[in-house]
């Protein structure tokens, strides 16, 4: 921290001129993407302001740099008009700026009181915490907000709807002046909801400048004074949330430029390869059936935590459904793990390559054929040269460089990871390939490939499905996209019908 | 290739092993009269063989403590049975040997499988409840030299082409592990397991299952050894090679294993049983106090650990350097 701040509270009442904090024309890039590029955005004490965008479109990056979680590459933060630097987590704190996040950030064994001060507890005597004026605090803390916790109860027994309600006594408690809440109706009932934005209007009443990310239309025309439109790590729009509707708002997220371009594919479907009847988990998700034809590319859009990725892993055996039924080929398919899922032709390209993508111990060849072990060995012996020869024909395909298929998978860049995990699934000569985010965070040449690639495997026939959360890449590859909203099928959409509009629409439940 | 050959982690121990024989030869050269080191292996062999076990455990990133006490206990039980049925063959014994310490194994096996107890309180449990079994079977009393039959004490001192057999049953061992870690697909499943169990979830690798073969590989290798160990001393008891299981695990560290899971390999947990093998054998001749020994087996796997550490974070480096230069 390079400032000092002689007065810790913002006036309330006065006309609000100077943000509490601003940010000014911030760059962030990661090797290969850049997460945002010179964005702007000014918060004032007593305001509320909406950040909308799509998933990806930088939301989450402007968070972790307005609370010291990550260094921008470029342009400046300011608070009360004068350029700052938050090196650590602890620098934001220090000002004033608190975050509550989606999955609160919060510690399950500790006490609400403890969660409550971790960092600035109050000390009593040879420095030791205090920790009778420690329940006190927290207890008038949560009195004020109207939350009837028991200070002393632990953290993991509350439900989420009182988790939250702790990170906004944390809030209070360090005294801060920038209270930054990305989604925090996700999880709430809509009683808990009412509760939260009553909370929310205190907050605005006692001078705090408020950060609101949401995906809910509803609720941003609800508490929001401002708005400002993030798209693609670029700043879109902002402005009074009186003088814009709620399509213009939609507009602005998702209409984009023409520079994405998506091979051009002859759509000829063929027979129903796979089909899904009534697949039910008792709590990620319900009802869900579809069918599926051979050389159909199917988009599954949502937001996030709309459930796509919790029914594709029951679909593939890693969770199982409480009821549910699956085709292939016309045959009733039962699938209890990954193995029976692979062996009757269905494969899965997880989205977090880092976790569940690549073993990146394991050379190239040896990721590839992981799956497909069956094949290249005898009686449980591997056959090396079989191996190489499989790795080599799918390397290739999907025009993977490489000094040697003998390289630890480790030392390839992320792109390069990419393309051997789909490698890895497409050597399994799947009929029907689940491909989850295939594109997110790659670069843009990366992209194009992954397009052109998936292109190709309908083209030869295979069902492709797509879970993605960027639209235009949905809208691009798709021949149907099926709309997923807290679990459920929210709507099935195909050529006309296949807009931004729809999409968002059915996806926020508007 | 030959790059890699030589920044190999099996490399780089074998030349701290050439330098650590160097060095003691300066002092003692008959150390490194290859009737010495032939001595030293066939001492170390018991250690190599229960190093390939822990290390295939430590690659599925789970640890087994129970080793020792698994080596003790069949060793008592197969003591017993050759007391108790003296006339019995010995490739019976051995087999006898083998199957229960694979049986004890497939108890560790099944409670990190199917239960998900982590490895490390499991195996703690068992170590404590093999032991006690022990005492239970032998009523706490030593069996002693002239109790065994001779041909059960004769067989690992029996040579075979200039070598005691306990030499070349480990040296078949590291043969035979390096061929099913690298060649078969219990093996890569091992790796993959280890090295990403979520990766190897999707690919269709049951991890759990995986973990149980680790640990009953691992217990059938202590249970062979709990033969040779008693038959080679010509004693069992309860407290038999107590606290042998360190020595295991550090073997398996000074190897190149990684502790996380995912890398290691056959040779390199021979080259850390044979490293700690030589400074114990080579300590007491150069006149060095046995109890040196432990201060410098522990530096060793400090320094191990140190050095695998910091090879990860220069890999680590190398990916981003490259990422940027792929844009």
């Amino acid at each position: 921290m390079l400032m000092e701040t002689d007065q810790k509270s913002a006036p309330t009442g006065a006309e609000p001129k100077v943000p509490v904090l601003a940010l000014r024309e911030v760059t962030k890039t990661f090797p290969g993407v850049t997460a945002l590029s010179e964005v702007s955005l000014e918060l004032f004490p007593g305001k509320v302001t909406a950040l909308v965008g799509e998933n990806g479109a930088g939301k989450s990056t402007v968070v972790k740099i307005m609370t010291g979680i990550y260094q921008p590459n470029g342009g400046q933060i300011e608070i009360d008009g004068s350029p700052v630097r938050f090196p650590t987590a602890q620098d934001a704190g220090d000002v004033g700026v608190t975050a509550i996040h989606q999955e609160t950030v919060l510690f399950d064994e500790l006490s609400v009181a403890e969660n409550v001060f971790l960092g600035h507890a109050p000390r009593g005597r040879f420095g030791l915490i205090d920790t009778s004026a420690m329940m006190d605090h927290s207890r008038e803390i949560l009195d004020g907000i109207g939350a009837s916790i028991d200070p002393r109860t632990k953290l993991k027994d509350l439900g989420i709807a009182n988790k939250h309600l702790v990170a906004i006594a944390r809030a209070l408690s360090i005294d801060a002046r920038v209270v930054i809440m990305d989604e925090p109706t996700a999880a709430l009932s809509q009683k808990e909801i009412e509760e939260l934005y009553e909370l929310v209007e205190e907050l605005k009443a006692q001078g705090k400048a408020i950060l609101f990310i949401s995906h809910k239309f509803d609720e941003i025309f609800r508490i929001a004074d401002s708005y400002t439109v993030f798209r693609d790590g670029a700043l879109v729009g902002n402005g009074a949330i009186a003088d814009v509707t709620e399509a213009e708002l939609v507009k602005m997220m998702v209409g984009r430029d023409v520079s994405q371009i998506f091979p051009n594919r002859e759509r000829n479907t063929g027979d129903e390869i796979f089909s899904v009847d009534g697949y039910e988990h008792p709590t990620e998700f319900a009802d869900i059936s579809f069918t599926l034809r051979r050389g159909e590319i199917l988009g599954f859009y949502g937001l996030v935590g709309a459930g796509r990725s919790e029914f594709m892993q029951a679909l593939f055996g890693i969770t199982r459904p409480s009821s549910g039924k699956v085709t292939i080929d016309g045959e009733d398919a039962i699938i209890r793990s990954p193995a029976d899922a692979v062996g009757k032709g269905i494969v899965y390209v997880p989205e977090d390559r880092g976790r569940q993508g690549a073993i990146t111990t394991l050379p190239i060849f040896q990721n590839v054929t992981l799956p497909s072990l069956d094949r290249t060995s005898k009686n449980g012996f591997l056959r090396l040269a079989e191996e190489f020869k499989l790795a080599r024909e799918y390397t290739e395909r999907l025009d993977l460089r490489a000094a040697s298929l003998d390289t630890d998978v480790g030392n390839l860049s992320g792109g390069n990871q990419q393309k051997v995990v789909i490698a890895k699934w497409l050597a399994t000569q799947p009929k029907v390939i689940i491909l989850d985010e295939p594109t997110k965070g790659i670069d843009i040449g990366s992209k194009a490939a992954v397009h052109e690639f998936m292109a190709e495997l309908a083209a030869q026939g295979l069902a492709v499905i797509m879970i993605s959360s960027e639209i235009p890449e949905v809208l691009g590859m798709s021949d149907r996209v099926i709309v997923m909203r807290e679990g459920r099928i929210a709507t099935e959409v195909t050529g006309e019908d296949m807009t931004p509009e729809t999409l968002v629409r059915h996806a926020a439940g508007i | 290739m030959p790059k890699q050959i030589f920044t190999s982690r099996e490399f780089l121990l074998t030349g701290a092993i050439v330098l650590l024989l160097a060095i003691i030869a300066t002092r003692f050269p008959a150390f490194i009269a290859p009737s010495n080191l032939a001595n030293v292996f066939n001492d170390t062999a018991p250690l190599i063989l229960l190093a390939i076990g822990q290390m295939i455990v430590i690659l599925t990133r789970c640890i087994d403590l129970s080793v020792a006490a698994n080596l003790a206990l069949t060793g008592m039980v197969v003591s017993m049975i050759n007391v108790a049925v003296p006339g019995l063959p010995v490739p019976i014994i051995i087999f006898v040997s083998v199957a229960f310490g694979a049986l004890l194994g497939m108890v560790n096996g099944i409670l990190v499988w199917k239960l998900e107890i982590p490895p490390i309180v499991v195996t703690l449990g068992t170590m404590t409840i093999f032991r006690g079994t022990i005492f239970l079977l032998s009523e706490g009393k030593w069996i002693n030299a002239h109790e065994f039959s001779e041909p059960f004490k004769a067989f690992p001192r029996t040579e075979l082409l200039g070598l005691p057999l306990m030499s070349w049953i480990a040296i078949a061992a590291v043969i035979l592990f390096s061929v099913v870690m690298s060649r078969t697909t219990l093996g890569r499943a091992f790796y993959a397991a280890g090295g990403n169990p979520h990766a190897a979830t999707y690919a269709g690798i049951d991890v759990g299952r995986t973990q149980f073969w680790a640990f009953t590989i691992s217990g059938a290798l202590a249970g062979l050894t709990g033969y040779l160990w008693v038959s080679r001393f010509a004693v069992a008891f309860v407290d038999l090679a107590g606290g042998f299981e360190l020595s295991v695990v550090a073997a398996c560290v000074i190897g190149g294993v990684a502790i996380m899971g995912g890398i290691g390999s056959v040779v390199g947990a021979m080259l850390g049983a044979l490293f700690l093998g030589i400074i114990s054998n080579a300590l007491p001749v150069v006149n060095i106090s046995p109890f040196w020994q432990l201060a410098i087996s522990g530096s060793a796997i400090i320094i191990a650990v140190a050095l695998n550490a910091q090879a990860n974070r220069e890999k680590g480096r190398i990916i981003l350097k490259r990422a940027e230069n792929a844009t």
